[in-house]
């Protein structure tokens, strides 16, 4: 910190240091300076005599620079370069304390000691008290208002500063007046010469350029803008309105700006005065400084009237491109939803068979799957492959056939595809349509393929169905031709049997009538001799006549059951229904076999339901099967009992008619073939008892014939039973 | 009737087998009968007509005019139609004996039959005629 005290104005003596400085130095020093063209060598020079002639230690040079007004840092010895670079003191601070010393005229000591009453000054040379000497502005010593510079120097004595040094520092001065105005002129030419090289290049420029200052007055204008926004007398009526019209609009655009700092961007309408037509300007303002503390706006207008129509244009074109894309899109989409929504295959190519969109169902038989290329996809391509040859060999196909198409310009062909994904052939019949494009230049062809399985495996099921119907009808009539032939044939064989029957029946009772003849005269003849007709027999002779007697009653027995057989299988039994109350059907029985039972010693005895229904049967051959049963029972039974058993169980619809005996009974054997003519278990015995061997069998068809059966249960040497099963009314009825 | 009370039935028996007239006649004889014969149709024809007998044994089968035969004929003439006629056949089979019945035989018997046998079916026809 460096105070300033005025000098000691008491007349001192000055310091002769050395008794002064010789006249050479002095001389030396006017030639270097004169030397000197630029005022910094110059001041250098100075300060370096300074130093090496008059004990100033260090040294500053500082110049008034009317231009600007302030005070600038030249140059310096002592002292950092940058800190003189930095000095810089504003002339209009008329109170600062070396704006003073410098408009004084006289130098002035500026002491470190402290003088807090006084203004801090700060100078390059820190803290160190210093000489502040004027430069003195003219040769004749006229007096400025102030002079070209100021120098700070140190290491000088208190009092007076040498008469040396002032008039070194008078010599600098009136160099550096000399080269600073020289310099300025210098400026001035340059100034001017950049100047109207400026205004060259701004009315260079076509858009109008302006500089207004805060009133929106203008203060530079181009030659477009002077166009827009001026107008001289010789100018007509019409074009001066346009321009105070322009001035009018220009100026209210300015104000809308004025609050912004930065540059704005805005539209302008103006008239152009020549024509009269709008001209549309984009303006650019940017504010800048115009002098100290006023700043004005540069203000570039661009004529986009032409831009803006061409924009206007374009964005139309676009607009309607758009709009043309949209619905190109969404007949593209629809077509997509359509294509898509058929399950055959449909695909749209080129002459050359390039596929330029397919559907799904399409997009399966002819591109390749993504995936990781193992074998199956490999399988896969080469079958997406195969398809796209066949696809494309028949596509290009068409245009060499192109004078064969169908009526309605369609071409049909069956292809064989492969399935990529299951290797399965696949037949199609192949629909193309060639589809010019609006201009005709460019031709595209759909085709849809029709899956053919289908219709194939339809077609051969229907020729397998052909095929084994018309098999079937072959076989119906081989089967009705020798169903036919059968029917003769049984008809015949029929005709035969019949015959056969006929005559077998006529046989036997041609054979019964035969033997019944001769029977009947051993019979009457016996009967004679037994009665005594032809006179007295001895008991021997009447003994024989009875075996003959039973012989030939046996024999008309046989005789008479082989007639019933024969009746029964010819169909010749005549079967009478009517009510049969059957426990009056078992008294007569029972009445008929009395005799029988009373040779015997048997216990016979009967039970009947309480409940026995009437039943509708034929009573002659139900009495004829229970007698049979009855007699051999009786016959069978050497001791015990025979009993006979009626039953009816309620609700059903067939009676039981059981003959049980106590007798010798029947092997498990013979218990089937008991039924069969002439069967008898125990032949010898049977014979001894008188049986024909028919009976049983007689008994089994009748009862066949009654709609009935008969059962056996029998143990040998235990007894037997055989049941006579009855329905309650005859089926057949 | 010319003839006296105590005259026997006239039983006219008809067979063309020997042994078959001879056996009934001996037999209705011995039990007191008066028999007459015939072996065929025609002789039947004649004797009932001559004789007019109380009952006709007819065995059917018969060489020329049958026992059916006979009998209708016999049946419908006024002078033997009330003349009992005992079929007497062979033929086991219902056929024949239904046959018999409808051309009027009263009864029909099958041989080979007991002399005894025929003869109660004689006296039972015998007291059906006259009650």
């Amino acid at each position: 910190m460096v105070n300033i005290a005025p000098l000691d104005a008491s007349p001192s003596p000055r310091p002769r240091t050395g008794g002064g400085i010789g006249s050479r130095p002095k001389l030396a020093l006017v030639e270097a300076l004169l030397a000197e063209e630029e005022a910094r060598p110059c001041a250098v020079v100075a300060l370096r005599w300074l130093v090496r002639h008059a004990g100033v230690e260090r040294a500053v040079c500082a110049v008034a620079d009317s231009e600007s007004g302030r005070l600038l840092g030249l140059t310096g010895i002592g002292v950092s370069i940058a800190s003189v670079d930095a000095f810089n003191l504003d002339l209009g601070d008329r109170t600062h304390p070396l704006v003073v010393a410098l408009s004084g005229g006289e130098p002035v000591v500026f002491h470190d000691s402290s003088q807090p009453l006084l203004r801090a000054v700060e100078t390059p040379l820190g803290n160190l008290s210093f000489h502040a000497v004027p430069l003195s502005g003219s040769k004749d010593g006229s007096k400025e208002e102030i002079g070209p510079g100021l120098l700070l120097l140190t290491g000088l004595e208190d009092g007076p500063v040498p008469d040396d040094i002032l008039w070194a520092a008078e010599l600098l001065g009136v160099r550096l007046a000399s080269l600073w105005y020289r310099r300025a002129q210098a400026e001035e030419r340059r100034h001017k010469r950049e100047r109207s090289w400026l205004f060259s290049i701004i009315n260079a420029v076509t858009d109008p350029i302006l500089l207004t200052d805060a009133d929106g007055r203008i203060l530079v204008a181009n030659a477009g803008a002077e166009m827009l926004l001026t107008a001289g007398e010789d100018k007509r009526e019409g074009w001066r309105r346009a321009v105070a019209l322009n001035n009018m609009l220009f100026s209210a655009s300015l104000f809308t700006n004025a609050a912004e700092s930065g540059p704005t961007r805005r539209e302008l309408l103006l008239v152009d005065p020549s024509e009269g037509r709008d001209l549309l300007f984009e303006v650019l303002s940017t504010p800048v400084p115009i002098r100290l503390g006023e700043t004005g706006v540069v203000s570039v207008l661009r004529n986009v009237t032409d831009l803006r129509r061409a924009t206007e244009e374009i964005e139309e074109n676009y607009r309607r491109l758009r709009v043309a894309e949209a619905a190109t899109r969404a007949e593209r989409d629809r077509l997509d939803l359509i294509l898509n929504s058929v399950l055959d295959p449909i695909l749209v190519t080129d002459a050359e068979g390039n596929i330029a969109r397919m559907n799904p169902p399409a997009e399966r038989m002819f591109t390749i799957p993504r995936g990781k290329r193992d074998s199956r996809n490999t399988e896969v391509e080469r079958r997406v492959r195969t398809n796209d040859a066949v696809f494309t060999s028949f596509v290009s196909g068409l245009f060499v056939s192109s004078l064969h198409a169908g009526q309605e310009g369609h071409w049909r062909r069956t292809l064989s595809l492969i399935d990529p994904q299951t290797g399965k052939t696949v037949p199609v019949e192949a629909i193309s349509g060639k589809v010019a494009s609006k201009h005709g230049e460019e031709m595209v062809i759909v085709t849809i393929l029709h899956d053919l399985t289908e219709a194939e495996e339809k077609a051969r099921l229907y020729e397998q169905v052909t095929r084994h119907s018309e098999e079937l009808r072959e076989r119906v009539r081989e089967a009705t031709a020798e169903l036919a032939e059968q029917n003769e044939l049984l008809r015949r064989q029929a005709f035969q049997l019949e015959q056969a029957s006929a005559a077998k029946s006529q046989f036997l009772a041609n054979v019964s009538h035969e033997l019944r003849t001769p029977l009947n005269a051993i019979m009457g003849y016996t009967h004679l001799m037994l009665e005594g007709v032809s006179g007295a027999m001895t008991p021997q002779q009447h003994d024989k006549l009875g075996r003959i007697d039973a012989n030939a009653r046996h024999l008309l027995a046989v005789i008479n059951d082989l007639l019933d057989i024969a009746r029964i299988e010819s169909g010749k039994m005549p079967v009478q229904i009517e009510c049969v109350r059957l426990p009056e059907l078992i008294d007569e029985v029972m009445t008929e076999v009395e005799p029988v039972i009373a040779g015997t010693r048997l216990a016979v005895e009967r039970a009947l339901s309480p409940d026995l229904p009437e039943i509708e049967t034929d009573r002659q051959k139900v009495k004829q099967i229970v007698l049979n049963l009855l007699s051999n029972a009786l016959k069978f039974t050497p001791q015990g009992s025979v009993a006979i058993r009626l039953d009816h169980e309620k609700g059903a619809d067939e009676i039981s008619i059981a003959v049980t005996d106590t007798g010798i009974g029947i092997a498990e054997d013979n218990q089937k073939t008991i039924f069969e003519a002439f069967e008898q278990a125990n032949s010898s015995y049977a014979r001894r008892q008188g049986g024909t061997g028919l009976g049983l069998s007689i008994c089994r068809r009748l009862a066949h014939i009654l709609d009935g059966r008969i059962t056996l249960v029998s143990q040998l040497g235990e007894g037997s039973t055989f049941t006579l099963y009855l329905p309650c009314k005859p089926r057949t009825a | 009737m010319t003839r006296g009370e105590t005259q026997a039935p006239l039983v006219l028996v008809v067979d063309d087998v020997d042994h078959g007239r001879e056996i009934f006649a001996e037999y209705l004889e011995f039990r007191g009968f008066r028999v007459a014969t015939a072996a065929d149709g025609l002789e039947a024809l004649e004797k009932a007509f001559e004789l007019h007998p109380d009952v006709i044994l007819m065995d059917l089968s018969l060489p020329g005019i049958d026992g059916w035969e006979a009998t209708r004929r016999l049946k419908q003439d006024d002078r033997t139609r009330d003349i009992p006629i005992i079929a007497l056949t062979a033929h086991a089979l219902a056929a024949a004996h239904d046959k018999a019945r409808e051309v009027g035989c009263n009864a029909v018997v099958t041989k080979p039959c007991l002399p005894k046998d025929l003869e109660q079916e004689v006296r039972r026809q015998l007291e059906a005629k006259t009650t």
